[in-house]
């Protein structure tokens, strides 16, 4: 429950610098009876991206929140940034970066207000909250409530809570809704290829999942129906999997 | 973009002051919780004014009308204690984070206490005002000793009912009918201190073995909480 | 495996409860005061303890199931609480049978064990809306048992608290610390009419733990032989479905 020594930690992130990202062995996860996912395996190095394709229902975002850590893994061996699940997920929770559907932010807080409670529960400094919010263009609204902002700007707000901390590994799920061309350009360095991260990226949008991607993997029922590197698919093949 | 080190994992009391401050600056702003709970005390009064068809309450009736009440209100608080975590997605923002899951607990029992303690501060007065017979100022120190051991119960037990109801499907059925008989030491004990202490002729001493009484179910359901607490909250 | 030795158990506790019956009527003196009414007490007493031990029970098995995560143990857990509400049920009727015919009313509130059990039965009364509330089967089973340990730390808590607050005691204190104050043969038809109760819990706990084990492995075949996903999602309930 309560993190290590700091010398536990750094020869644990020596050993960790050349682990994948992710390192999935037979990754299972049920509800009740119902299987959400299984038979996963995969390896994703560092800095790579690892783009995921499935119709609704197909496990996408389950898989997404077992590498969080917010779900347990019921079956097979989930390693992320070096860290078996469940057992040391508190020492890789300040290391990934989560985007989910929902913002994740309290309607009556101003953005500010939400960022700096993420950055004091993550141990990051204020300043860095304010960096971030000129970064995206919210400076001027970052003092009203996220009630009064739209989707895109809420969205914004989301993706800078998500790298506040400086996330070796994102997860993104389809980090790039609701936003106009000019603030996905302005999001590009934090949460795309740019920014260096490993990342994990959900996507309807099948060009653009597979132009920045360098795996693919294709969920359907919870299976894996595809799993090759970016350059060996193409988007008929994504295509079939949603038929 | 990426060229600084993560930030090292923040210390608990930190974590707990940040959880706090946030709870209360959103109270604050656009809560309805303490204000409900003052209107359903004030309401409860009257209610037992007619109900009971008396003026004036004392001793033991006095004390049971303002415990029950009090217990009740208490209820109201709890359903909404993780309400904004689960609708806003506050579980999720706090589990990603590099902390210790019973920070969680510690703030909100916090936050729940300052409720009832704001609501106190106006529903005692008013409780004088509209049935109490004598003046509780007569023994207000040992009042505040009973509230305050009473309250702590409250957060603790309220705060761990609360985060076991909200992620039901129904939670302002559950969170009542189970709070209700899990509470009854607390409301047995708290009765039956303050009752001598709100006597017409005078308050008598507060009687030691209520307090202590108090005190074992707070410590006793405390550790528990501490316990049992992160599985709550995992999956 | 659960229904091993199902069979003797039964017999032996046929047995002791037939001898337990045969002891009340014909061994056990008429009380002086109560008369014949007076023998209900030795089932009431039974029933009433037999039931408080079955929720520590319960809690104690939550315990375990948090610990090791074996969902056996939350299956036993919820058969253990099951069970003792039932012949808490049994115990209040009975006592309130007694109560009749000793004091003329059937509820008293004077006497500190009848109001504590049933305070302690109306908290465990939740235990299934809480379970039915609670849709994903692995959160049912974790929040159930933390409410088995809350409710198992709560029994000597409450008996406590009730006994400090009854100044006047009229329910006749037959465990009292001295042992018992009743003369020999009233003491060996009671410990005899609680050993009888004991069993019987243990036979009906045995009991519904194996016809409850058995429609769960049946439920699995079943499944797997119709498949995934033709099978259609169990329907709610609040009993633990799959181990």
């Amino acid at each position: 429950m309560a993190p290590t020594t700091p010398s536990a930690t750094e020869a644990g992130a020596d050993r960790a610098e050349q682990e994948p990202a992710v390192a999935l062995d037979g990754l299972g996860r049920a509800y009740g009876e119902r299987i959400a996912l299984a038979d996963v395996t995969l390896r994703l190095p560092r800095q790579r991206t690892l783009a995921v394709f499935g119709p609704n229902g197909a496990g996408k975002t389950t898989l997404l929140r077992v590498l969080a850590t917010l779900l347990r893994p019921h079956a097979g061996v989930v390693r992320v940034l070096g860290c078996t699940l469940p057992g040391e997920g508190w020492a890789v929770r300040g290391r990934v970066g989560l985007l989910a559907h929902e913002p994740l932010l309290y309607r009556d807080l101003t953005a500010r207000e939400n960022l700096r409670f993420h950055a004091a529960l993550h141990g990051a400094p204020n300043g860095r909250v304010d960096t971030l919010l000129e970064r995206v263009g919210l400076g001027r609204r970052a003092d009203d409530p996220v009630r009064t902002l739209s989707r895109g700007m809420a969205q914004r707000v989301a993706i800078c809570r998500s790298v506040l901390h400086e996330p070796e590994l994102l997860l993104l799920d389809e980090p790039l809704a609701n936003l106009d061309p000019g603030a996905a350009d302005a999001v590009e360095e934090l949460i795309g290829r740019a920014s260096a991260r490993a990342r994990v990226l959900i996507s309807h949008d099948l060009e653009q999942g597979l132009g920045g991607a360098d795996v693919v993997l294709g969920l359907r029922a919870g299976r894996p129906a595809l799993l090759a590197a970016a350059g060996e698919v193409t988007t008929a093949d994504l295509r079939r999997l949603y038929t | 973009m990426s060229a600084h080190a993560p930030p090292h994992p923040p210390r608990s009391s930190a974590v707990v002051a940040a959880l706090i401050r946030k709870d209360l600056r959103l109270e604050l702003r656009s809560g309805e919780a303490v204000p409900a709970m003052l209107l359903f005390s004030v309401s409860t009064f009257v209610l037992f004014h007619f109900g009971l068809d008396r003026e004036a309450l004392e001793g033991d009736l006095a004390s049971g009308v303002l415990w029950v009440t009090l217990l009740f209100a208490s209820v109201l608080a709890m359903n909404r204690l993780f309400v904004a975590e689960r609708d806003e997605g506050g579980f999720d923002g706090f589990l990603l984070a590099p902390v210790d899951r019973t920070t969680l607990f510690v703030a909100k029992a916090v936050v729940l206490l300052c409720f009832l303690v704001a609501v106190e501060l106006v529903a005692i007065p008013a409780y004088a005002v509209l049935l109490l017979g004598p003046s509780p100022w007569q023994a207000m120190p040992e009042l505040l000793v009973v509230l305050a051991l009473a309250d702590l119960g409250i957060a603790v037990v309220g705060t761990l009912v609360g985060a076991l109801g909200i992620r039901t499907g129904a939670p302002d059925l559950i969170v009542p009918i189970i709070t209700l008989p899990l509470m009854l030491p607390i409301v047995i004990g708290a009765a039956q201190a303050t009752a001598p202490l709100l006597l017409e002729g005078g308050a008598e001493a507060l009687s030691g073995r209520w307090l202590a009484s108090l005190g074992l179910y707070d410590m006793v359901f405390a550790l528990i909480a501490l316990a049992v607490f992160d599985f709550l909250l995992e999956d | 495996m659960f229904g091993r030795g199902l069979t003797s158990l039964s017999i032996a506790a046929a047995a002791l409860v037939t001898s337990a019956f045969a002891l009340v009527f014909f061994y056990a003196p008429n009380d002086a005061d109560q008369g014949f009414v007076q023998k209900i007490f030795y089932l009431h007493v039974p029933l009433a303890l037999v039931a408080l031990a079955g929720f520590v029970a319960g809690g104690l098995y939550g315990v375990q199931f948090l610990r090791s995560g074996d969902r056996s143990y939350d299956l036993r857990s919820y058969v253990a609480i099951h069970i003792s509400i039932i012949f808490g049920v049994g115990a209040l009727l009975t006592g309130a049978i007694w109560a009749k015919a000793s004091w003329g009313h059937w509820w008293v509130w004077d006497e500190p064990t009848l109001v504590a059990f049933l305070v302690v039965f109306l908290l465990y009364a939740c235990y299934w809306p809480l379970r039915f509330s609670i849709e994903d089967p692995e959160r049912q089973a974790r929040y159930a048992a933390v409410f088995a340990i809350l409710g198992g730390a709560f029994v000597p808590l409450c008996f406590l608290s009730v006994r400090f607050a009854q100044a006047a005691f009229t329910h006749p204190r037959v465990l009292d610390a001295s042992g018992g104050s009743m003369p020999g043969a009233m003491r060996l038809t009671f410990l005899l009419s609680l050993g009888a109760i004991a069993l019987l819990y243990m036979t009906l706990f045995k009991y519904e733990l194996a016809a409850k084990h058995a429609s769960i492995q049946l439920r699995r075949l079943k499944r797997r032989l119709a498949g995934d996903e033709t099978f259609a999602a169990p329907a709610r309930s609040a009993a633990p479905q799959h181990l």
